[in-house]
């Protein structure tokens, strides 16, 4: 049974492509065939975060438009053996992008067996992101623990619970989880910035997990690896767990206070 | 002033939490907004009009809802008239 699954915010630069990035590498080490698809028409920048933006040769909208196929299309990850990528346009504009058209590539994927088919979708509620959450069985939304990354993941839930293909048939809902990124718990402890409690109350979202705020993050994307891949950081070790308690497994939650730092630190730094 | 703001300053209220309050009323007004029927505003418009023919209104006073109780469709209209 293969699984749609939306990464979306409504809000940007919170951390869905990164996200995305590292959600289906870290599904596809766990041996899962999975497709991520960049739905960011016109601003394209998965390829540049997994780090294949020099193999991109023919894109999600020659697909949709039938100038290419999909065997052409997809982009083989050169780390992980079972993921692809579908890159998004940066030439053609938004209205690329079908309903018909994005269905029959979703469609096809599941027929070529893929387990999950990762939709990156852009910020913003206009078409590109509603077309990227329309098809999905899940949705991942990302949230910065801040007043208007909340407001705004409010808002694309209203959207997913009312817009979607299993909202207009009235199938079972999306089901939703919840992943808080650039989480600072230093500055949740000193009453600055809203905790994880807080972001759940506001938003009863099923929770995954927080990714810490971490220079890892900039490295990696400098890099072109998805953070999950630079072991021994917090954030890859953050996204190995929000994998699987996406897919079921129990995990105690980690990164949710300060490391407290012993006498010799506080002498010595770092 | 600092060690004066920490005595003094505890009851100053941390921004986080005052981050959670805005959101918490924020919310709650766009969620309802999201469920009611898209005709809504113009008929608070055009009821209003029709009130500020007869009385003197602030138009900030007039709450209008539908809401769902037992099954039907309540539409309620909340008016505080002048004295």
């Amino acid at each position: 049974m293969s699984k749609v699954v939306v990464v979306t915010s409504g809000k940007g630069g919170v951390g869905k492509t990164t996200t995305s990035a590292s959600i289906s590498t870290g599904l596809a080490l766990k041996g899962y065939k999975v497709a991520v698809i960049d739905f960011d028409v016109g601003l394209r920048n998965l390829d540049l975060i997994m780090g294949c933006e020099r193999r991109v040769v023919y894109d999600f909208v020659n697909v949709v438009q039938g100038e290419a196929s999909l065997k052409q299309a997809l982009i083989k990850d050169k780390r992980v053996p079972s993921l692809f990528i579908l890159a998004a346009s940066q030439t053609r504009d938004k209205d690329a992008l079908t309903k018909e058209g994005v269905g029959k590539v979703i469609e096809d994927l599941k027929a070529d067996g893929f387990d999950y088919i990762v939709c990156d979708s852009p910020a913003g509620i206009e078409k590109g992101a509603q077309l990227a959450l329309y098809f999905a069985d899940e949705a991942i939304i990302v949230t910065n623990p801040e007043v208007s990354s909340v407001r705004d993941s409010d808002r694309i839930l209203g959207i997913l619970q009312a817009k979607s293909k299993r909202a207009e048939e009235g199938e079972d809902p999306i089901v939703e989880h919840l992943v808080i990124t650039r989480y600072n718990p230093a500055r949740v402890e000193a009453g600055e910035m809203l905790s994880v409690d807080d972001v759940i109350d506001l938003l009863s979202v099923p929770f995954l997990g927080v990714i810490p705020e971490s220079e890892q993050v900039l490295n990696a994307s400098n890099s072109g690896l998805p953070v999950i891949l630079e072991t021994e950081s917090d954030a890859a070790e953050a996204y190995e767990d929000v994998v699987a308690r996406f897919l079921g497994e129990e995990r105690e939650q980690r990164f949710l206070t300060e490391e407290k730092k012993g006498l010799f630190k506080k002498l010595f730094g770092r | 002033m600092a060690l004066l703001d920490y005595f003094l300053g505890q009851k100053k209220k941390k921004s986080a939490n005052v981050a959670k309050d805005r959101l918490q009323i924020l919310l709650a007004h766009e969620r309802s907004a999201r469920h009611s029927p898209s005709y809504l505003p113009k008929m608070r418009e055009e009821i209003l009009q029709v009130i500020a023919k007869y009385v003197d209104i602030d138009p900030e006073q007039l709450s209008l809802s539908v809401d769902e109780a037992n099954g039907v469709d309540v539409l309620e209209l909340n008016l505080v008239l002048p004295d």
